[in-house]
């Protein structure tokens, strides 16, 4: 990791400084890894089938490890156009801080560990899934999706909401529906998550020349876009009560979100171009800052209803 | 001036004090896993099959 490089190229700027540890963990994406961490964990604890407490802390560990290899190889190939945008200027190769050959081999090494340790901890199952959502991730949605079409965050999402899928199939070693809804949760959620920092991050992505809808499409399509994938979410979220791991906390929890979030969406999507600009996309912000509690809330409900069940407070709406 | 270490040579020593330390935590996870796979008599390989002698 220090003196050879996989990757090398004439327009590569070469690292100004010695790399520090801490420049390859940034290469991981550690804010992203904290919502795989996240998710994957409540997907593991609500399952019905109890895990050992080593086990649930080691392949939460490989998961985060392998949604930290998905990050270093999406940095590697998203060098050029992160060089661009101001909002990642600041990563590890834009910065010069570590070479794109050695993004390049601390993600496939990541990778392959981290997909071994978890067959190894849990199930064959889960340790492919956890090989596919890296490859949806990097292939799929980084190098195909994203500069190709407006709809990458849509698609691209689902890399992002296989971890709760993963953590389930680690105790269940299967699918179900609860997991599916899981799934769905985050991956109809992160079209509005997603667009609506477009809304107020447009200039980044313009001069990236990223597909992104409110670059292709305009800002009203983009608030309708917004405003459509809201209601299939509300849906989907009341959707998760009537299953196994559904409970009283889910329940007020999706209530109330989805009762803000569909207003906050309403708000965007009334919203002209030179109102936002008026207001500095207030409305857009706080629609954004909603969306990340809006999913944090319903993991931790999951939780809340876990934790009721298992001290026999709760038995199910059925 | 030639100095017996340099910033350069800090930078190193940490990463690998870093890295020594990610090792052993490694060697830590796969040893506790071992204990738990093999004490519990669940299925190492994801198999299906489970060692009913280890519990005995």
């Amino acid at each position: 990791m220090t003196d050879t490089s996989l990757h090398t190229s004439a327009q590569e700027p070469s690292r100004s400084t010695e790399p520090e540890l801490k420049d390859y963990f940034a290469l991981l994406k550690p804010r992203v890894m904290s919502l795989v961490v996240f998710t994957a964990l409540v997907g593991l604890l609500v399952a019905p089938v109890p895990v050992h407490p080593f086990i649930v802390f080691t392949s939460v560990l490989f998961i985060a490890i392998g949604g930290g290899a998905s990050g270093a190889l999406n940095m590697w190939w998203d060098a050029d156009i992160d060089r661009i945008m101001r909002r990642t200027q600041k990563r590890p190769i834009p910065a010069g801080k570590v070479n794109a050959g050695e993004a390049l081999g601390l993600g496939l090494a990541l990778s392959g560990l981290s997909v071994m340790m978890l067959a190894l901890a849990s199930n064959i199952f889960a340790g492919a899934l956890l090989a596919f959502t890296i490859f949806f991730y990097v292939v799929i949605y980084t190098m195909w999706l994203k500069r190709w079409t407006p709809q990458n965050i849509v698609i691209g999402g689902a890399a992002g909401a296989f971890p709760p899928m993963i953590g389930w199939a680690v105790a269940t070693g299967g699918v179900s529906i609860e997991s599916v809804l899981m799934f769905s949760l985050i991956f109809i959620w992160t079209p509005p998550h997603f667009w609506s920092l477009a809304l107020f991050m447009k200039s980044d992505y313009d001069e990236a020349k990223v597909p992104m809808l409110t670059v292709t499409h305009g800002h009203d399509a983009t608030r309708r876009h917004i405003l459509g994938y809201t209601i299939l979410l509300a849906a989907c979220s009341l959707g998760l009560v009537f299953t196994s791991i559904g409970g009283p906390a889910y329940l007020a929890t999706a209530l109330v979100m989805n009762f803000r979030f569909l207003v906050g969406a309403w708000k965007v999507f009334k919203r002209s171009t030179a109102q936002a600009e008026a207001d500095a996309d207030g409305e857009e912000k706080r629609f954004f800052k909603l969306s990340l509690w809006y999913l944090f809330l319903h993991f931790t409900a999951l939780l809340v209803d876990a934790a009721l069940r298992g001290l026999g407070l709760w038995g199910g709406f059925a | 001036m030639i100095r017996a270490t340099h910033e350069l040579h800090d930078r190193r020593r940490g990463r690998n004090f870093g890295l020594g330390l990610i090792l052993m935590a490694f060697v830590g996870i796969v040893f506790g896993m071992t204990i738990v796979k093999v004490g519990g008599g669940q299925d190492v390989l994801g198999t299906g099959m489970v060692n009913t002698e280890a519990g005995q």
